[in-house]
Formats: C-alpha cells, sequence, structure tokens
C-alpha cells in the first residue's frame, strides 16, 4: 500500500503568538514549532496501514519553506519511508496554490491513499485536504475519526453535531484526520537516528498568490478580567444574581 | 449585478439556525455587489421554506430528493457549484459546520476560486472583506478576497441574524449530479442525547480540578438545569475522562457561546484560545491565582465540590420560578 501524508510546520499550540513588524504575519522568532497537531494522526494513521498491509510506502510531503524539512523529518522518525520538500518562501492566505501544487505532485505518484490533518493549527483552514481530492477526482471524506479498510474499499466515520456519519468509499481516497483516529507515536531515539539516511527530495513550488490578500494580521481584543465575586459556597448566590441581573444571561 | 448564494443546511429535515446567519451575511453581500441573494437548500421533500425571505432571500432553490435527505459530500458540492457556475455568481456562503467545513473546499476547488473559511465577519467594501480569527484565536486576519467568484464559510454564532423583507420565492431545481464518489451510508445517533458544544448557547467546561472522570457528574447536572453542553479541557480528554468531541481549545473546538462555565480549569493559553469568543464567562477555581480569573468576567475561589452542587440548585430555583 503506498501511501502519502500531507503535514505542515506550524507554531506549538502552547506558543505565544506575536504578531511581525508588518503587521501582517507573526514573528516566528523564539515561536517552538511542531508537526501540525492533526497531520500527527495522519502520518499516525498512514503507518498503521502500511504494518497492516505487511507492505507498502508512507511518503511524507509538505510544502513550505526549508524550515519544513525538520517537519517532515518528524514524520520520518515516526517511521515514514521517504519525504517530499514543495519548496516555497512564500505560503498563501488561499489555501487554492497550495492544494495546486499538492495535486501536482501527487498525481502520478500511485498512491492508495492520501491522508491529512484534519485542519492545520495555524490558519485553521479546513481547505487543502478536501480541496486536492477535489483537484484530483478522488473520493474524500474529512475528519474522520474511525477508519477500516477492507480489500480496496474504506469505511470511515466523521462526527457531526448530533451524531456520526458512516461514509463508505473505494482507494484510492483522500482522508483528512481528526484527534481520536489513533494515538500517535513518538519518535524514538532509533527512529530519529534512521529518518537522517531516508530520502528527502527538495523540488521547488511555484506558489500563486490567490486570491485573498492579507489586509492586517493583529491581537483580538482583550478581554477584561472581571471580579471575584466571593469565595467558596456562600459566594454563590452573588453570581447567580449577577449573572441574571448584570450579565443578563440566565 | 453578481449574486450570492446562501447554502443553507438543514438536519433531519429541520433548517438549522446557521443558514440564517448564512442568509444574513449573503444579503449584506448582495446589496453591495447589486445583485440578489439565491438560498439553496437541498435535502428530503418537504423542507419548511416559508420565512426565508424574511432573513433576505430573493429566491430559495430547493433540491428535495429522498437519496439527498442527508449530507452527501460529492452531490452537495456540484449542485452548489452547478448553482455557483450557471449564473454570474460574487459568492457562495456556507456554514462552518461540520458539513460545511466539507463542503466549502469542495465548492471553491470545482470552481477553482478563493477559500476564506470559518469567519467571524463577511462584508462588502469594493470586494468581500472578510476577518478571520487564526492561530486559535490568538490573532486575527483581516482579509480582502481581490477575485470573484470565491467561497466563504461562516463561523456559528458569530453573526446576529437580520430580519428583512425579500421575496423569498421557491423554485425547484434539478439535483442531476451524477453518482457521488463516496457516500453516506448511515448516520449514528450520538452515545448521549447531549448537545454538541459547539452549538451550544451555554457550555459547562470541566478541566483537572475535577480530580475523576466521575466527578463530571456536576457539570452534566449544571448543563442540564441550563439546557447547555458540557466541555472539556485538553488535559482530561488526554487523560481519556471524556470524549474528544467535547475538547474546547486550539486543538478541540473554539466555542462562542452566550455562557461559558470554566469549572477546575486553570487556564492554558491554548484552552483561553478557544473560549475568547463566549460572550460571559464565569471561572470557579480554588487558586485564586489561576490565569482564568484574567479572562473571566466573574468568578468564584473556591472548592468546586462545594460550589457547584449549590450553584446548581440555585440555577434550578430560578428556572422553576
Amino acid at each position: 500500500m503506498k501511501i502519502a501524508v500531507c503535514v505542515k510546520r506550524v507554531p506549538d499550540s502552547e506558543a505565544r503568538i506575536k504578531i511581525g513588524a508588518d503587521a501582517k504575519s507573526i514573528d516566528e522568532s523564539g515561536v517552538k514549532f511542531v508537526l501540525n497537531p492533526y497531520d500527527e494522526y495522519a502520518v499516525e494513521e498512514a503507518l498503521k496501514l502500511k504494518e497492516a498491509a505487511g507492505s507498502g510506502e508512507v511518503i511524507a510531503i509538505s510544502v513550505g519553506s526549508d524550515s519544513s524539512l525538520e517537519t517532515i523529518r518528524t514524520a520520518l522518525a515516526m517511521g515514514a519511508d521517504g519525504g517530499v520538500l514543495l519548496k516555497s518562501d512564500a505560503m498563501p492566505i488561499d489555501p487554492l496554490p497550495v492544494a495546486q501544487a499538492l495535486a501536482a505532485e501527487l498525481k502520478d505518484g500511485a498512491y492508495d491513499l492520501i491522508v491529512f490533518g484534519k485542519v492545520a493549527i495555524d490558519d485553521y483552514s479546513h481547505g487543502v485536504g478536501v480541496m486536492v481530492a477535489e483537484l484530483l477526482g478522488l473520493p474524500c471524506v474529512s475528519a474522520i475519526a474511525a477508519l477500516e479498510i477492507v480489500e480496496g474499499k474504506g469505511k470511515a466515520e466523521r462526527e457531526v453535531e448530533g451524531g456520526v456519519e458512516v461514509v463508505e468509499f473505494s482507494l484510492p481516497a483522500v482522508l483528512t484526520a481528526e484527534k481520536g483516529l489513533n494515538d500517535p507515536r513518538y519518535p524514538a531515539l532509533r527512529g530519529i537516528m534512521m529518518a537522517k539516511k531516508k530520502p528527502l527530495e527538495v523540488k521547488d513550488a511555484d506558489l500563486g498568490a490567490g486570491g485573498i490578500e492579507v489586509v492586517g494580521l493583529a491581537y483580538p481584543p482583550e478581554r477584561q478580567a472581571g471580579r471575584i465575586v466571593g469565595e467558596g459556597v456562600d459566594a454563590v448566590p452573588a453570581l447567580v444574581d449577577a449573572l441574571r441581573n448584570e450579565a443578563k444571561v440566565l | 449585478m453578481a449574486n450570492v448564494i446562501a447554502v443553507l443546511e438543514q438536519r433531519g429535515g429541520t433548517l438549522k439556525r446557521v443558514s440564517h446567519e448564512v442568509l444574513t451575511v449573503a444579503r449584506g453581500l448582495a446589496d453591495g455587489f447589486g445583485g440578489e441573494v439565491h438560498a439553496l437548500l437541498v435535502g428530503a421533500p418537504g423542507i419548511e421554506t416559508d420565512g426565508l425571505g424574511g432573513f433576505g432571500a430573493d429566491k430559495v432553490f430547493v433540491v428535495a430528493d429522498d437519496a439527498l435527505a442527508n449530507y452527501q459530500a460529492d452531490q452537495y458540492a456540484a449542485v452548489a457549484a452547478g448553482q455557483a457556475g450557471a449564473a454570474d455568481c460574487a459568492a457562495v456562503i456556507v456554514g462552518a459546520t461540520a458539513m460545511g467545513k466539507d463542503l466549502a473546499p469542495r465548492i471553491a476547488a470545482k470552481l477553482a476560486c478563493p477559500l476564506a473559511t470559518d469567519v467571524t465577519s463577511a462584508t462588502y467594501d469594493g470586494g468581500i472583506v472578510a476577518v478571520r480569527p487564526v492561530y486559535g484565536g490568538k490573532a486575527v486576519y483581516t482579509l480582502k478576497i481581490t477575485s470573484t467568484p470565491c467561497v466563504v464559510s461562516i463561523r456559528p454564532n458569530a453573526i446576529a441574524p437580520k430580519q428583512s423583507d425579500k421575496a423569498g420565492v421557491v423554485e425547484a431545481a434539478s439535483a442531476d449530479v451524477g453518482a457521488p464518489r463516496a457516500q453516506t451510508v448511515e448516520i449514528k445517533a450520538p452515545e448521549s442525547e447531549a448537545l454538541d458544544v459547539a452549538e451550544a448557547s451555554v457550555v459547562v467546561g470541566g478541566g483537572r480540578g475535577l480530580k475523576e472522570a466521575e466527578h463530571f457528574k456536576l457539570l452534566e447536572d449544571l448543563a442540564g438545569a441550563l439546557g447547555g453542553a458540557v466541555g472539556a479541557s485538553r488535559a482530561v480528554v488526554d487523560a481519556g475522562w471524556r470524549p474528544h468531541a467535547e475538547q474546547v481549545g486550539q486543538t478541540g473546538k473554539v466555542v462562542s457561546p452566550n455562557l461559558y462555565f470554566a469549572v477546575g480549569i486553570s487556564g492554558a493559553i491554548q484552552h483561553l484560545a478557544g473560549i475568547r469568543t463566549a460572550k460571559t464567562i464565569v471561572a470557579i477555581n480554588k487558586d485564586p491565582d489561576a490565569p482564568i480569573f484574567k479572562v473571566a468576567d466573574y468568578g468564584i475561589v473556591g472548592d468546586l465540590f462545594e460550589v457547584m452542587p449549590k450553584l446548581t440548585e440555585e440555577i434550578k430555583k430560578i428556572r422553576e420560578a
């Protein structure tokens, strides 16, 4: 089974975000970057499927600058067999050019499955994975929390408001992973050492700017600290009164 | 003159509230572009379409087909893209729900056009200007969409529906969209009847301070009394106390309820990011220095095991009065 996993380098969820001097992007200095958490589920699922099949290949692909090589190496350290960086120093905020670059790379790769995280925790687009499927004309199930593949047929579950959709499809297909799909493995020291010897190809990606322009990036309005209405159980009536008569939310 | 398509959402034959928000945004944009709002509703026959003019729809195109009662990604996307391609279309507006997050990129890819997702505002200023929280709410983009058509999905609960007085003329539309590549074969009911944390107007969130999974009963009681949902911090989801569908924060759901209770939650930065747009935040924590108090509107410093039963009791009294 040949599987592509598309991964992205993002600021750690615990990182404080500082707006850059251009007021259009973040200041990356001092920020810890990681493999997008949802992409960890995608990598894990690809590795599990390859292991279950008994043979195959998992290729980690990323669009980004040279810094994304480290992100691909994390996937290699987890167990992916090879990597491809589609190199672009600029990342458009419009997901379409990114999806087009990935689709061009994936088109002739003869992949049985292409797996993404359901969303990147930086720009929160939820866009690229599903777009790639449409551009390639492949079946796609997004935000999956369970997956079964038997003899070229797949069944996936996605959680929606008030239920779980069960979706059937045949391979090749594109899937995007939700938290809960699996428990991602941590790269072991041996994996980290081996990752250095695995093939990692760098290609220039010529990304268009897309149709969205960043006017500005700003901090959200700060929430003002409110007040402590009191201590312990005796403060409950005062709280209920404030919620009812002041905030008017009860 | 270019029209704006408002993709409505129904579940089980009932129109979802986000549909009114989608129509409200579409109306504002259509007025800017000098066009009409064409609402699009796909589902089983018999869905109530009266009154959609009251939220700004000039026309309502209904694709009524029993085979499309549930969300079928390929066919819904084909219908919407077909509708957008058939007329001069400036924008397609979708709710950023589980359905919309899947549907919007499909439509944008079919139209090979820009996509702005999960926006909290989209208005006309010589083109579409959208506001979009990123980094889990730690920063906010202002974006200008420079080409048409485009696809925009809007965050549920972020936009107040506005009344309008358009005709809302209903027309049947065709669903001849070919065979699906993937098919939804079943909708499983959730394990509990609980409201989804992203949709609830009251969320009672719990963290490590609850000490063990069983103690979430205290939160369920309050959520039950208020018709709300239980939410959870990443720590308790990772510990397996609560399902990940309830996780609130940067790697869970970003919520905008009217009222959010943070119970035994200290307030890690990634959790605060997820509740920033809640209208009122109440914190109950025994540590007076917990970061949650810096963003909460009201706080009680105390033992949640004493405070919560009393709070639920007091609120029940009001509800019953």
